[in-house]
Parts: C-alpha cells; structure tokens; sequence
C-alpha cells in the first residue's frame, strides 16, 4: 500500500529539484567545465582529466575509457563528445544516439603520457567502485602512477575493503605512496611495508626513492633493506621463470623435432623438406580457421585451432605417404640422393605455398582462451600460449608411444626397424609400414605446425628456422629413440634459456652447437643410443 | 578516281607509319627485388609498387614519347645473388635504372655492380647512412631523419622522458651502424653505458621470451627505460606477440621500432601493443589529396581496398617520380645526364611535403613518430615542421668530423674533408 504512494512523493520530489535547477548553473559546473578540455590537444586534455580526478564524479568513468581506448569522439560542428558502440555515436553523458560515428565525428587522440594520467585518473575514481575487477585495475593503476595526494583516498578505500586481493594490492599502493609523502616517518613506514613485496615494479620505485634519499640515514637503510629482501626474492623467481622458458622453448624444439624422430631417427630418411611439413601444418591451420570464420557461427572460431589439429595431421600426413610412395621409397639406402631430393622438394613446397597464399605473413588469431599470462606471482609471468604448447607437445609425445607401443601398427613399424627380412618374412608388408610410418611423421609435423602458429609467423619460410634444430635434438637425444628426443629438447631449452641472458642470443647457440659436437664426439650414437636400421646401416 | 585512291593510299600510309616512327624502343626498367625468402614478404610489395607506378606512367604515355617496360628478377634474398641479377640486368638486359634492394647486405653487395657498369639505382628503405655512393640515390631514410629524432621524441616530455635505453637489433649491418650512432647520441646527452643495453639476435629469430624478461628486468631500476627496436623481418611478430603476452604496456616501457610498418603489422593483432610507436617519414594514415589518390591507385591496382601502403613504398613513388622528372629534363636515359638533373628534383609526396633530391644524394623528407593503434594503423604523436635534410655521414661518430658527401662541383666525393676542385 505504502510503495506506490512513496514512489509517486519520489517522481515528484526529484521533478521538483530538477526543475529548480537552472538551466545556466549546467554549463558553469565544474563538470562539465572540464569535459571541455578532453576535445583539445595533448596537454589540454591532461589538464582536463586531471581535473576530472580531482572533481571525483563518477561520471567521468566511462567517457575516460572510451578516451583510452580510442572510443571518444568529438563532434566536429559543436565539439560535443559522444562515445562510439557499434559504429554509433552516443552523447557522453545523455547516451542518446547521435547517428553513424563515421560521420561528423572525429576520434579524440591520445598518446602515451595521456593514457598514462588516464589510468591514474580512473584509478583515483574507481578505488571504491562496486565491481572487483574494477578496483583491481584501480589499485593498479593508482600504483603506477603514483601521487602523494591520492594518500586519504587509498586509506578510506583500504579501510572499506573486504576482498583479499584487492586489499592486498591496495596495501602495496598505500606503502608505495606513503614513500612520497613529505614526512619521513611516514616514508619510512613505506620503505618497510614495501619489503614484502615481489614486484620488481616495487623495486623499481624503491630504487627511485633510494637516489633522492641521500640525507636521511634512517630512510635509506630501510630502503636498502626492502631492495635486499626483494632481490633476494626475486633471485628464486628468476630462477623458476628461466626453467619455464627453458621449458617452453624444449617443447617447441620437441613439437618439431618428434616427427623427425620418427622419419629420421626410425626409418633413417634424410628428410630435408620436414620443416615444410611444418609450415603446411600451419597453413592448414589458417584455411581452419578461415572456413570457420566463413561458414560457422562467429563464437566457434575461438575453437577453430582444436579442429586444426585433425586437419593438419591429414594433410600432413597424406602428403607424406603420397610422397613415400611417390619418391622416397625408390632411394632408400642412398641417403645422399635423399638428402638433395628432400631438399629441392622443400623449396618445391615453399614456393607453392608462397605461390598460392601470397610471400606476405597469414595471421593465425589466438584464441582467447590462449592468449595472455597467468601471474603466479608479481615476478613471475608464465604467458598462457606456451603453457597450452607445453601441454600439447607432451600429449603428442604420449599418443606417439601409445600408437608404437599398444597397436599393431606400432608392432609392425618396429618390426620392420629392427629387422625387414624377417618381418617381411613373417607376413608385414613392409611397404605400406614404412608408407604408414613416414605418414605418421609427417603428420607429426604437421601437428607441431597448428602449435607454431601461436608462436611463429605464419609464412612460407616458417619451416627453414626449426629444421636444423630438429636434427640437432634427434641426433643429441639418440637417433631412434623418443625418450632421447623428450630429453634431447628439454635439456636443450633449458641450456639454451641459462646461457642467453650471458651470452646473448647468436652466441648462446653456437655455444649449444659446439657442446653437442663435443657431446656426439663422445657418444656417437646420442643421449640413448638404440637398436635400429639406422645402426646397421 | 585514280588520283583520289592515290591519295587515300597514300594517307594511309602516312597515318600507318606515323606511329611506326615515333614506335621506339622502350626504356627498361629493372626491379631487383627477392620474391623469394626471408625478404619476400616485404620487398614483394615493393616490386608491385613498380610495377603499378610503370603502369601509370604508361597510361599517361609513357616517358619521351617512348614505352616504360618492367624487367622484373627475383634475387630471392640471397645476398650474392642480388650482385648477380644486378649484372644481368645492367648488361644482358640493358636497363635504365634499376629500382630495388632492401636489407643494408644486398645493397653492398651490389655497390661494385652498379659503379662498374655506371648505372642507376634507386634504393627505397631506411638504412644506418654512412655511404653516399655516386650510382644510388638513397630515397629512404638516413638515421638523423628517423633513429635520432624518435630518441629525442622519447627523451621528451610527451615521450615520456625515458632515461634508460633498451637498444635490441637484428645481427647485421644496420642495427649495429644504428645503434653505434645511438650510443654516442646518448653519450652527447649525457647517458652513461650502464643506462644503455644492447642484444642482437639472430634473423627470423621466434623466442623472444627471456630477451622481454631481461628488458623488464632492466626497467626496473627506478629510471623511465624505453626500448629501441632495429629487428627487421620476420622476427618482428613473435618479438610484439611477446611483449602482448608479457602484458608489457607501452604507458610503462615504450618500443619504438624502425623497421616495422603497416605490412608488417598486417600479421598480428594489434590490440595489445597500442602506444608502442614507430618512427618513419611517411604513415598511411597521413590525411592529404596526395596520399589520398596514391592509396586508391594502390587499391585499384592490387585490386584490394585491406592492402596498406607503407614508408618503403612512398619512397619508390618519390623515386620513379624523380626520375621520371629527371628523364624529362634531361631529354635522355643517359646515366650521367639523369643524375645531374636528378639534383634538386622535387616531388610533392604522399608524406605531405615537397621531397627534394640532395647533392648527397639523400632526400630531404618529414619525419614522423606513429603510436600503432588498435587497427594495425598508425596515429601520428609528433612530427617535424618541415623536411630535414638526410646526413649520409653522422655527425655523433668521431670519424665522420667534416666528412662531406656531395657530388657536385667542387665537392665531387663520396666523404671527403676538402673540396676535390678548388
């Protein structure tokens, strides 16, 4: 009964204010006095956002991120601002629609130190909003740029805080802060709360403070110290992050090299045009994802790649066998003949493909649920692609021993390399084993091709860059064996990725070029020699 | 009767052999670009620029009343093919002019080719300058048109006033010249060797995740730290995919590259790398008639309206343009007669400015700082007021103290301290 009477005194209540409002008091409010800026040049619209911040109005959030993101537009006949959706203009602050924001209207401009203030400014605004994420990218943003004068803000919001995240990095702002304030307890006070940190953005503003502290004794030993317990935190984390990058490129180098193993290290094919079975593991990947986009609904090319992988195996691999029986199997035993022959097929291969898809790079989009880093800690960022890559190269290796351990294929295949007379002998046609077989390996490749176009450029030459590699794994690991080439390129990632912080990228694989001479020098049969055709050849 | 067929006979004959008269020989002109390799996916796009740009003169009528006619070869990034094909066109094809080249090596390879066979190369793209060869005319840019004033954008306020440098390169002549130039910039502005970071890697490179780690490392020392960039090719999309992944912003550690262009942006999602900039004299986005027209040419030709234009291709149009002027002036194709016309040839180019040709053999061109936006174009930040005129010799480098490159009387030289005539 109550409701509808107190909803009607409320409709009339605010009638009433908006009504004694005056007109002119709207364009003198301090408000909208500083939208006024955001359409001039760089240093205007600094000054204006600045503003913005200091006036604390919530309105101004969403006209600030539509500026940083290229979305603001300025009318050019009255200067009014609108931001764009869906190719429409809407007014900035009455969201009324103002027509196609193609015409008319010209994007307000930013540069780097305005998206920088923009992100303070938003930071400033938003440290209470409702949504979590939000304050998040607030605390991060009121961080990074710090001010002395966002100190009462960041202790009100720190006081009405609940979520542990957003306290904790709020903690961070506040101490990171506090460091500016012009009372030396205080700073002092920032110096040591900072020292739990592992951020080396944190340490970066230690070390900043560290050099305008001269004159305060007590100050710079607690900023030494804070330095002290982040390096020597930050010592630890370097180290996991370097393993992961060591394991990231091993799985790459596995991902490549494991079809190697198998058409190399098994059947003992000098096979030069790998990397080219590579590459068109990576175009299939592309026509994937173009068919998807031109067929399916738009959601599903975000899964496009997991289809891709099927594909590029069965064009890979039918390659393969069609080559198999088309040309290698006329020059086995005559490996240099194989060599040469591979070789001018890879370019063969490279120049069709550069023919028939143009020399210039096919992007390959990532999808979403590949693309950025997972933050195990401030110091540690593991980007999510590789982690997928990891994964992925693993799974391959598994399904590969699978297939030669538990099938009868697999039977067959190592049959036929540990000895063709008597597997011929027992009923295996050992033709189509080793048309199979080669398949299998191509195939192999191609899959690697679907993960190196998250990584690499899609492009003709793609396949040039890992060739070498993947005959430096499968001869290091121990030609034949798939535990060698699982060893063989993590050890070699992890090597690579120790040495080249010191030696810089060019020296720190001629120094693994070398190591592996010296190594196959010593051992000449690799990490795990094995019993196979290739040795008795 | 007799008399009057006598007289059509005889007007057609004349109508007939007239054009027969004027039907010379046409001018070749030789493309020297890889269609093949490493490179093929820029300097393909520079061949059809040629291409399109002998199409439209031929349109117009040709060049003296003659014909233009392409002879196009693929030295397919093989740096001493380059010095082959070269010969084959000077010699065996009897060419013009050449247009072509775009890594610093191939270049060098062909110097020797095209000093002695005296002829004419037009090369398009920016290099590391320290040459100022008497058979090229060098249409990119020098460093103080491109690697110096992005530096001094970045020590400026609205740069962000970066203090520590990150100089990363691809392993070979240009980045290294550059960066060599760089340093001893930075030392005249008084930044100290342990501000500065060097790291080459090599071509094609693709794993580029410590190198980003050990520049975020670098950054955090307290100082504004911005990253130069001279990777070239291919190398650079895994090196940007990267600094995405890493959630390297470029409100915090800017990159500003001078070999990446719209084309090489055309093959990653830009998104994430908005605000890392580029410094070039001419971006796609440049609002002008000019540009303008020169973008719907493009598109007509290469029957795309989603292919970019880019500054190596500006270059070319302001080439071929030049000497097409040059030729006009001059009435003939003779080598010697084009390159002294050549001299102060101006063009109005796409860029939005007059290019002139320098005695250096340099032009004199804008220079423009882009930050990449979201689209894969560039917006431009700054740029300068006017054209500047390129150094073939830097002045940071103690050696170059005086050197002078010009080819015109007194001067006559390559780099040398005192007029040859005087």
């Amino acid at each position: 009964m109550m409701r509808p009477v107190l909803r009607a005194l409320a409709i009339f209540l605010s009638c009433l204010l908006l009504a004694a409002t005056p007109r002119g008091a709207m364009a003198q409010d301090p408000f909208t006095a500083a939208l006024a800026g955001l359409s001039g040049d760089f240093s205007e619209k600094i000054e204006a956002i600045e503003k913005l911040a200091a006036l604390g109005d919530g309105r101004a959030v969403p006209l600030l991120q539509a500026l940083g993101d290229g979305a603001l537009l300025v009318r050019e006949s009255d200067k009014r601002l609108a931001i764009e959706r869906d190719k429409t203009a809407f007014d900035a602050l009455t969201g009324e629609s103002l027509g196609p924001a193609d015409q008319g209207f010209e994007t307000a401009r930013v540069n780097n130190r305005v998206r920088g203030v923009i992100r303070g400014a938003l930071g400033r605004l938003q440290l209470v909003s409702p949504d979590r994420a939000q304050r998040l990218a607030a605390a991060v943003g009121v961080l990074k740029t710090r001010a002395a004068d966002n100190l009462p803000l960041l202790e009100q919001a720190l006081a009405q805080e609940t979520d542990a995240d957003v306290r904790a990095l709020l903690q961070t702002a506040l101490a990171a802060t506090q460091l500016l304030s012009d009372k030396p307890e205080t700073r002092r006070a920032g110096a040591q709360a900072l020292a739990g940190s592992s951020d080396p953005d944190v340490r970066a503003m230690l070390v900043q403070e560290r050099q305008s502290a001269a004159n305060d004794p007590q100050l710079t030993a607690a900023l030494d110290a804070a330095i002290k317990s982040i390096d020597d935190r930050l010592v630890l984390f370097n180290l996991i992050q370097t393993i992961f990058q060591g394991l990231s490129l091993g799985s790459v180098l596995l991902l490549a090299a494991m079809g190697l193993a198998i058409t190399f290290g098994v059947m003992g094919v000098i096979n030069m045009a790998h990397g080219e079975m590579v590459m068109l593991g990576a175009y299939a990947t592309f026509v994937t994802q173009q068919l998807f986009r031109a067929y399916l609904p738009p959601g599903a090319a975000e899964y496009s790649i997991l289809a891709s992988i099927p594909a590029a195996f069965a064009v890979t691999g039918a390659l393969g066998i069609l080559l198999e029986r088309g040309m290698i199997r006329f020059l086995y035993g005559r490996p240099l003949e194989t060599l040469l022959m591979t070789w001018g097929l890879s370019m063969i291969l490279q120049q069709a493909v550069r023919s028939l898809f143009g020399p210039t790079n096919r992007e390959v989009a990532s999808p979403s649920w590949m693309a950025g880093a997972l933050q195990l800690s401030d110091a540690i960022t593991i980007t999510a692609n590789r982690v997928w890559i990891i994964v992925f190269g693993l799974l391959v290796l598994g399904v590969i021993v699978l297939v030669t351990r538990a099938t009868t294929y697999g039977l067959h295949m190592r049959a036929v390399t540990q000895n063709r007379a008597i597997a011929s002998t027992m009923g295996i046609r050992t033709g189509w084993v080793d048309a199979l077989t080669f398949g299998l390996g191509s195939g192999i490749a191609g899959m690697a091709g679907v993960a190196l176009s998250q990584l690499d450029n899609v492009s003709p030459n793609l396949g040039q860059g890992y060739i070498i590699d993947s005959f430096m794994v499968v001869v290091f690991g121990g030609v034949g064996n798939l535990w060698g080439t699982l060893v063989g390129s993590f050890l070699l990632g992890i090597v690579n990725k120790f040495l080249e912080p010191y030696s810089g990228a060019v020296l720190g694989k001629i120094f693994v070029l070398v190591a592996i001479i010296v190594f196959i020098q010593r051992r000449p049969r690799g990490l795990f020699a094995l019993r196979g055709r290739a040795v008795e050849v | 009767m007799r008399f009057t067929k006598f007289l059509m006979a005889a007007g057609a004959v004349a109508l007939l052999s007239a054009p027969a008269v004027a039907q010379q020989p046409p001018i070749k002109v030789g493309v020297l670009h890889s269609l093949s390799g490493t490179m093929a996916i820029s300097e393909t796009t520079l061949k059809d620029t040629v291409l399109m740009l002998i199409d439209a003169q031929n349109k117009k009528g040709g060049l003296l009343g003659r014909k233009l006619e392409a002879v196009v070869v693929d030295p397919a990034s093989n740096w001493p093919l380059f010095a082959e094909k070269a010969r084959e066109l000077i010699q065996v094809q009897k060419v013009d002019v050449v247009f072509g080249c775009w890594t610093s090596v191939s270049r060098k390879s062909v110097l020797p080719v095209f000093k002695e066979l005296n002829s004419l190369l037009f090369y398009p793209v920016q290099y590391e300058g320290e040459e100022s060869q008497r058979n090229v005319f060098y249409t990119g840019a020098a460093p103080n048109q491109q690697a110096i004033p992005a530096v001094e954008y970045l020590m400026s306020k609205d740069g962000g006033e970066a203090k520590r440098w990150v100089l990363l390169g691809t392993d070979y002549v240009y980045p290294r010249t550059t960066n060599k130039i760089l340093r001893a910039f930075l030392h005249s502005k008084g930044v100290t060797d342990a501000d500065i970071m060097e790291n080459y890697t090599p071509f094609g490179h693709s794993d580029w995740q410590s190198i980003v780690a050990s520049v975020k490392k670098f950054a955090g020392e307290g100082k504004k730290t911005a990253v130069v960039s001279t990777i070239n090719g291919d190398a650079n999309v895994p090196f940007y995919k990267e600094l995405g992944n890493q959630g390297i912003k470029a409100q915090d550690i800017p990159t500003v590259a001078f070999s990446v262009g719209e084309e090489e942006l055309a093959g990653i999602d830009t998104k994430p790398l908005v605000g890392h900039l580029a410094a070039w004299n001419y971006f796609q986005s440049v609002k002008n008639p000019v540009n303008e027209a020169f973008i719907k040419q493009w598109h007509a030709f290469i029957k795309s309206d989603k292919r970019v234009t880019n500054d190596p291709m500006e270059a070319h149009v302001i080439g071929f343009q030049m000497w097409v002027q040059a030729v006009e002036q001059a009435g003939t194709t003779n080598v010697d007669a084009v390159r002294q016309a050549m001299y102060g040839q101006k063009v109005k180019a796409p860029g939005g400015f007059d290019s002139v040709m320098n005695t250096n053999h340099h032009l004199s061109k804008p220079v423009m700082i882009g930050e990449v936006q979201g689209n894969g174009q560039f917006q431009i930040v700054w740029q300068t007021k006017g054209p500047i005129k390129a150094d073939a010799w830097s002045p940071f480098i103690p050696e170059n103290k005086d050197k002078h490159a010009d080819w015109t009387y007194p001067w006559v030289c390559e780099s040398c301290t005192k007029p040859t005539y005087n």
